[in-house]
């Protein structure tokens, strides 16, 4: 084969021959067969499935919440990642393999479990029901279903980040009178930046495709509290084969696009790590 | 002084302007926000799942496992593990031997066409089988002719699993492999062994920890899949409901202390796989 360099070890054609096969087979022909059914509806028709009032009022829950909850692991996250990796606490270790718990942990089990927590009579449900905030069944409760589901991406994204940062340039500027904050906003915000922004994306990413932990506590209302996935589910029951992949091709349209935006970024962060080390 | 804590880091504690009131109150905002937010959000739903499954008592926990639907949706989720995983890891290791020892090109596009299923819904991971096999689907009719069938049945809960399990073994060994590299192999090779010894005896125990790893989280999401076998299953009772899929069902219906006690199952299958994850990180091995 001439497209690869020569190696003394064996096992390439078995070992290729397989992976391309199990891959075309198991991944890529049903996600053809996903394409080839959208493509085979009328252009007019699939305008029709995916521009409905109650498909574009379940990408603005969709998209909408998915923003919010990535926007939120932002925030949580770095502080978090920051905990772990500057302080020493009592039961850090403990915490720190706990991040990995909305990984392990069965979406339908969060979803239950989330909306138990935070219905009206729930542990904290009941002392926000005073407050006139109703988590449960409402976008409030997908936001919260989804911010769990991708906080470990956040978290796990900038911390290695934050062990990069240099600490004896910290050191260096707080010696020549530079403040705290002046120092996060010119050494530890510009190392950090782009696993903020990748762990952003991976969030986002998966917030967008989740279907389990939400459906338990969004109520499903249409156009209300339904969110994109669960409206292709609802088109598969009812047969509607053709509408839910013309919904699936819109959603995945955007998943390739945020892929790609992660490839651009992570292409970006290691041009400037690269740039900073020279 | 408070900085001081027993164990804290020996660099921490020597560095000038740790003991500042400033940087006090900045360390303790950062943790107090950490933990309520973590407390809120993951240790309260954790510790709910227990609360609610033990609320009316252990007998009532014990008794929800005898329903015969409960013990066919445990039998039904440990078969699909037992096909999917070892399938997965087989693939794994071929493709990360392929892709980790061998240069060749348009490598980059065959890693991402692994990791392909992670970044796609649950739910279309689901309905592209639904799509192939299903009653309207490309092959249905011929399916149904000949007697077959994969959706509503365990092939297609099967097909949907490992597709969302795809990438899991493949993604942590290759990067372990580029990393430990192939001096050994070639030494090995050289030296006289064949493919396959060098594989069993070489490369296989080099990378065992990546390897036990990967399955562990393979085995984690294939057990607790719920989106896309929630679309192939067709939710037969006692036929085709996998463990989460009967949480739902026994959720809907108010049976509070069934459905928890079934998660309760699947959250401590969660914990299991935490505590081998830090167990494989404590031999060294480190992702990355």
């Amino acid at each position: 084969m001439s497209f690869r360099k020569p190696s003394v070890l064996p096992g390439f054609g078995l070992t290729f021959g397989f992976t391309t096969f199990f891959l075309s087979a198991i991944v890529l022909l049903p996600l053809a067969a996903l394409v080839l059914a959208a493509a085979s509806m009328h252009w007019s028709d699939f305008l029709r499935v995916v521009s409905s009032p109650r498909a574009l009022g379940s990408y603005r829950l969709s998209f909408g919440a998915s923003l919010l909850a990535a926007s939120i692991n932002l925030v949580f996250g770095f502080i978090i990642a920051w905990t772990l990796t500057r302080y020493e606490f009592p039961g850090r270790k403990v915490i720190d393999a706990l991040i990995d718990m909305p990984f392990a942990l069965p979406t339908a089990v969060s979803g239950i479990a989330l909306t138990t927590v935070f219905a009206q009579n729930g542990w904290i449900g009941r002392f926000l029901e005073p407050l006139g905030i109703k988590v449960a069944y409402t976008w409030l409760g997908v936001t919260l279903a989804l911010t769990l589901i991708s906080m470990p991406f956040a978290v796990r994204a900038v911390q290695p980040a934050l062990l990069e940062v240099q600490r004896d340039l910290e050191d260096a500027a707080e010696t020549l009178g530079a403040g705290r904050f002046y120092v996060f906003r010119r050494i530890i915000l510009p190392t950090v930046l782009p696993a903020l922004l990748t762990g952003f994306t991976l969030s986002f990413a998966r917030a967008v495709g989740e279907y389990g932990s939400v459906i338990f506590i969004a109520g499903n209302l249409p156009m209300k509290t339904e969110i994109t996935p669960l409206l292709i589910v609802i088109h598969l029951e009812e047969f509607d084969y053709k509408g839910a992949a013309a919904l699936g091709v819109v959603m995945l349209t955007i998943s390739f696009v945020v892929l790609l935006a992660i490839n651009l970024l992570q292409a970006w962060g290691r041009r400037s790590r690269v740039r900073a080390a020279h | 002084m408070a900085a001081s804590l027993p164990g804290a880091l020996a660099a921490d504690t020597t560095r000038p302007g740790q003991h500042t009131w400033m940087h006090s109150i900045v360390r303790w905002l950062f943790i107090t926000v950490s933990l309520a937010f973590l407390a809120a959000v993951l240790l309260a739903p954790l510790a709910t799942v227990f609360v609610m499954a033990l609320a009316k008592g252990l007998p009532a926990y014990l008794h929800s496992f005898a329903d015969p639907d409960t013990a066919a949706a445990i039998r039904l989720t440990l078969i699909t593990a037992a096909l999917v995983v070892p399938i997965n890891t087989i693939f794994g290791l071929a493709a990360s031997w392929a892709i980790a020892k061998f240069e060749f090109r348009g490598k980059s596009i065959l890693i991402t066409l692994i990791d392909l299923p992670l970044a796609i819904s649950p739910v279309i991971s689901g309905m592209i089988f639904v799509l192939l096999f299903g009653l309207h689907g490309w092959f249905g009719v011929w399916l149904q002719e000949h007697d077959i069938s994969i959706v509503f049945a365990l092939p297609g809960i099967v097909l949907a699993t490992m597709f969302v399990t795809f990438p899991y073994v493949a993604r942590e060994l290759i990067p372990l492999m580029e990393q430990l590299g192939n001096d050994e192999e070639e030494a090995a090779i050289t030296l006289g062994a064949g493919g396959w010894m060098t594989f069993f005896r070489v490369t296989l125990p080099k990378v065992r920890w990546g390897l036990v790893y990967g399955m562990v989280l393979c085995n984690a999401r294939a057990m607790g899949e719920f989106g896309a076998v929630s679309v192939v299953s067709g939710h037969i009772r006692g036929l085709t409901n996998t463990m989460p899929l009967h949480i739902e069902i026994l959720y809907n219906e108010y049976n509070f202390v069934g459905a928890f006690a079934v998660a309760s199952l699947l959250t401590l299958l969660a914990c299991l796989t935490l505590i081998v994850k830090t167990l494989v990180e404590r031999t060294g091995y480190r992702r990355r």
